[in-house]
């Protein structure tokens, strides 16, 4: 049978990853390179091995086959091909296959490269990274068998991975079918990238420890990881922003964040990442920072696995939790492991882990280095206590407590601003060395003009005091910060496009294209920090200038927002027939005519659509989207017969359209820094006088 | 939704029994949806967790936003009826836990490690000036005008 | 979380900031610990006696001309308490049929039904009750104290417990029929 195949194959994957365990360690012990060189070849194994797992999922999925219990729980015949395909990851045991999938192709793309300067890593890299893959295949292999079968017995049906004594295969007729709110384009990337970005970031934990094992703890780690953070990091950020999209399409609460503790989760990861990103710069360039480089690494490695924990143990409830499962305890025990000998590897090993070089001001680019750190670190900070604060409060108090967006917002409010602030200085200061002279020469141009675009946006406000609520001296302040901030860094891109342009004569944009090109990672790091402009001015548009309303209208009546009318022509409400004319979900459909200053935009069709196998309703708002803003209607409430009229409630949500647009340039930004050298590791020896050789060794 | 009628037909009922007397003691105009969402917003219903209230779409909810409607249309005021909220469904059904009892915690803790984190990136500051080898001189004295454009073709030379 | 630096070249990390990390990630650890128990534990188990609650029971409702029920005077008696919400549509379809087995048993006085109202909004919640002329009595799950006690995981939820408080069975979800009501009540009734 399939189901059994894929177990054996499960069962065996499992095998082999403990089997490359034991080989790293008695490679280390006997220092025996045979046995590395067997440990390296079983990592690689695991990836064809996990393929053929997840391809005869798929396959199991795709042919409906029901019998087996999670084929039953996530499809359904109505649902497409590709939804069953992508079924994989809508559950519990099937996402947890896939992250052994994505993992071990990892692993496979780190075993194949060329480790000739770096042997001594080998061992603890297959090592760490198989130790990961092997916990979470074990999930699979004793909690969460995704091949599990249901079976006819005398007191019922009943789900088990081996036929119970005298029991009968059952299969159902018709799956359960997936979740409707997953069955969104959205949502079958968002959770992939999401793994991706996860499961990216176990490749340089694993460096870090194997760096932290063997003593060879100078930079050399970070060259060889660092395209990997940055890849990992890339999948991270495309996993919360296509979060974000989904929600705003799907979600139907008009925004694209809500602080769930879930999304929290999945975004501490992305801080300690940021935060890691920067700061291994300072490493690199001048070989500071080494004890917190480490702590980043393994912050961010452990916010993973405790997100994914957090996520799927049951131990916080939320929206995008999974069913009560009992994978929590393993997973516990996984985190404690994991935590206690990372903590006590770093111990060990603080006092060789000592900086090389000093910081000279206190305006020197170090020092806002660590500023940076400092406000990722107090995001963080709040993030995880407010997480964590309802469980701590029902364990002490036995109150239940909610902590919602406006704890967050006004806890990490001010912290943003300020990264956006420094994220406009920093690139200006020179390494090591500025003053305020220097630093004032290069910010006076951009501020001047961010002044005069302020000057504009306050005339704005005269012109239309409509738009003035209290938040404004706040949305003042940020638009000035973000707008100087894109303004210094635009200028950046200009004076060094100048210079080369002076120097090598060519023309400006041609400079421009060789520089990015040239300096990859600072040129996409400034196109990432203008997307984030962007996407911060998309942000002080939605949620200090957001208005809504909301009423019932009967036909041909009309609602206003923020100068636009919308009339309600039409309702249909009908039901979806699936192939065999069973109804498969209710829409109702309602059609309004938008017009702003008399003019008709066009029509937009708000619904909410009731799935009947899931019991589940999903309202799918109409948008019409402008650069300027967004006309966001929600579909609340009809009735069904008379056409007394349908309540409707309408968004109005400026500038929202730079959340997105400045997402994608930031994804380009990224996509520029970490696309591939020609070798990669090779960096350009740090320009110290007085380097120690021993350093200069790997390099 | 469907469900609306019945829920309707209670409300109107009970509107008459119940509340009676206290409905005929300040019968304003019937709040706007715009108002009830006001108050709603700064509300989380416990059946389904971290969504706000105004727009949550279960049943539940839409219950307890037809209860604001009435409290609204009694008169009463936005923090009595999160006070109302509070006394039947517990501190949980705040945005954000009062300042009261062991949650001033929540408040408290968040500064005090910025506060802390403040220290050490001082600290560090402060060690990593004092010099790790005397004999280097990190970065020779530059004219600060040309710093800029000399780093950049500096780096162009070496990236060649 | 640990420091940064380290003034002098080979010193380690000193005892005092080993100690604090240990046990903050002990804290940690325990905190995750303990959340992580409460999250599997599920509903209160038979067996499990039921320590004593209060419940102040809607107007209209009293119980012995008294409008709030102490759960520890109600020893000696079979207690079946029922959880429910207006919005819960199973709960309709258990709810006339507990009201008919309520009334079968009322007059022998052996046995106290109490509904137990979850989340809920009164006027519905009163609707309710009017619509299906529930007579046990009834009240609201102020500040969802009980049903956290009982850590029930939705609505609607039956706990039968015999005449020493001791929970004896849970039914989760609606009654399919009185009989299974008059059933568990039943056997408890034999009990002794």
């Amino acid at each position: 049978m399939l189901a059994d195949f894929g177990y054996g194959v499960l069962v065996v994957t499992f095998l082999v990853s403990l089997f490359a365990i034991l080989a790293a360690i008695l490679g280390q012990a006997k220092k025996s390179q045979k046995w590395v060189e067997s440990s390296r070849l079983a990592m690689l194994l695991t990836f064809p091995l996990t393929t053929l797992i997840s391809l005869t999922l798929i396959y199991l999925l795709v042919t409906n086959d029901y019998n087996i219990a999670f084929v039953y729980e996530v499809t359904s015949r109505a649902m497409p091909t590709y939804l069953k395909v992508t079924a994989l990851w809508g559950g519990q045991a099937g996402s947890l296959l896939f992250w052994s999938w994505l993992l071990s192709a990892f692993m496979t793309a780190v075993t194949l490269r060329k480790w000739d300067r770096d042997r001594e890593f080998l061992p603890w890299v297959v090592l760490v990274a198989s130790v990961t893959l092997a916990f979470f295949l074990a999930l699979n292999v004793f909690y969460e068998n995704p091949f599990t079968r249901f079976w006819q017995t005398f007191s019922g049906v009943q789900p088990a991975t081996f036929r119970p004594a005298g029991a009968m295969p059952f299969t159902p007729a018709d799956g359960n079918g997936l979740n409707p709110l997953l069955r969104h384009p959205g949502m079958i990337i968002h959770p992939p990238m999401l793994y991706l970005g996860f499961v990216s970031f176990v490749i340089p934990f694993a460096f870090a420890i194997a760096a932290l094992v063997t003593g060879r703890t100078d930079d050399r780690w970070i060259r060889i990881t660092r395209r990997w953070t940055l890849w990992a990091w890339l999948f991270l950020s495309l996993g919360l922003v296509l979060g974000g999209r989904w929600a705003y399409d799907v979600l139907g609460w008009g925004g694209y964040w809500g602080w769930d503790p879930v999304e929290i989760a999945a975004f501490m990861p992305w801080l300690a990442g940021t935060a890691f990103l920067h700061s291994v710069m300072m490493q690199e360039k001048r070989g500071l920072l080494k004890h917190w480089n480490m702590i980043l690494i393994i912050l961010t490695y452990a916010l993973v696995i405790f997100g994914t924990f957090l996520t799927r143990s049951g131990v916080l409830s939320s929206v995008h939790s999974f069913a009560q499962s009992a994978i929590g305890p393993a997973f516990f025990i996984f985190i404690g492991v994991t935590f206690v000998v990372s903590i006590a590897l770093l111990l060990w090993r603080w006092p060789s882990l000592k900086s090389e070089s000093q910081m000279t001001s206190m305006l020197s680019r170090e020092a806002l280095f660590l500023l940076n750190n400092l406000l990722f670190m107090g995001i963080l900070v709040i993030c995880f206590w407010g997480v964590i604060f309802p469980l701590i409060s029902e364990l002490v108090t036995g109150a239940k407590v909610t902590v919602g967006p406006p704890f967050y917002e006004r806890a990490t409010g001010p912290l943003f601003a300020a990264l956006v602030f420094l994220m406009g200085v920093a690139p200006l200061s020179a390494w090591g060395h500025s003053t305020l002279k220097t630093l004032g020469k290069a910010i006076f141009k951009p501020l001047l003009a961010a002044f005069l675009v302020m000057v504009a946006v306050v005339i704005y406000f005269f012109v239309n005091p409509r738009l003035v609520n209290e938040y404004l001296p706040y949305a003042l302040i940020g638009l000035f910060v973000t707008i100087s901030t894109g303004f210094v860094t635009l200028y950046e891109f200009w004076r060094a496009s100048q210079a080369r342009a002076r120097a090598q004569n060519e023309n400006v944009f041609l400079a421009l294209w060789w520089l990015a090109g040239r300096n990859r990672r600072r040129y996409g790091g400034y196109t990432i920090h203008l997307g984030v402009v962007l996407m911060a001015m998309g942000i002080i548009g939605i949620e200090m200038f957001q208005t809504e309303t909301q009423g019932t209208i009967a036909k041909d009546e009309t609602m206003s927002l923020a100068g636009y009318t919308m009339t309600f022509k039409e309702l249909q409400d009908f039901d979806l027939n699936d192939a065999s004319g069973q109804p498969m979900q209710n829409v109702a459909r309602a059609v309004v005519e938008v017009y702003k200053d008399g003019k008709m935009l066009g029509e937009l069709y708000p619904r909410r659509d009731y799935f009947y196998d899931a019991q589940q309703p999903m309202t799918i708002p109409g948008v019409r989207s402008t650069l300027q803003d967004d006309f966001y209607v929600l579909l609340v409430d009809w009735q069904p017969i008379s056409s007394v009229g349908a309540t409707f409630k309408i968004y109005h949500n400026p500038l929202v359209n730079w959340l997105w647009f400045g997402s994608f340039i930031f994804i380009l930004g990224t996509f520029i820094a970490a696309w591939p050298d020609q070798d990669p590791e090779l960096a350009p020896v740090r320009a110290r006088k007085n380097s120690p050789a021993a350093y200069l060794t790997g390099d | 939704m469907k469900k609306t009628l019945p829920i309707l037909f209670f409300s109107a009922l009970l509107l008459l029994f119940v509340f009676s007397p206290v409905f005929a003691q300040s019968a304003g105009p019937t709040p706007s949806d715009d108002e009830v969402n006001a108050v709603a917003k700064q509300l989380f219903c416990p059946v389904c967790e971290n969504t706000p209230l105004d727009v949550c779409p279960t049943q539940a909810c839409a219950q307890w936003r037809d209860l604001i409607r009435l409290k609204l249309t009694e008169g009463w005021t936005e923090d009595q009826i999160k006070q109302y909220f509070v006394d039947q469904y517990g501190a949980r059904v705040l945005s954000a836990p009062p300042l009261e009892g062991f949650s001033w915690f929540i408040y408290i803790i968040p500064p005090i490690f910025l506060a802390a984190g403040v220290y050490i990136v001082f600290r560090a500051f402060r060690a990593m000036r004092k010099p790790v080898n005397a004999a280097v001189q990190e970065t020779p004295v530059q004219t600060p005008s040309d710093d800029y454009l000399r780093r950049v073709e500096e780096e162009l030379k070496q990236r060649k | 979380m640990t420091e940064m630096t380290q003034d002098s070249p080979k010193r380690g990390v000193p005892l005092w900031a080993q100690i604090l990390v240990w046990l903050g990630l002990l804290v940690l650890l325990g905190i995750v610990a303990l959340g992580l128990n409460r999250a599997q534990q599920g509903t209160v188990q038979p067996g499990e006696i039921i320590p004593d609650f209060k419940l102040t029971l809607f107007d209209g409702y009293t119980y012995q001309e008294k409008t709030e029920i102490s759960f520890s005077e109600l020893r000696g008696k079979v207690v079946v308490i029922n959880f429910w919400a207006s919005w819960c549509k199973p709960c309709e379809q258990e709810a006339a049929g507990l009201e008919a087995v309520w009334r079968e048993y009322q007059p022998g006085g052996e046995v106290v039904f109490i509904g137990i109202d979850y989340v809920d909004t009164e006027p519905e919640a009163r609707g309710y009750l009017t619509k299906f002329d529930i007579t046990f009595p009834n009240g609201p799950d102020l500040a969802t104290k009980i049903s956290q006690f009982f850590r029930i995981k939705g609505v609607p939820e039956t706990y039968f417990i015999d005449r020493n408080g001791v929970l004896q069975y849970i039914q989760v979800g609606p009654f399919t029929s009185e009989t299974q009501i008059r059933q568990q009540v039943d056997a408890l009734l034999n009990q002794q």
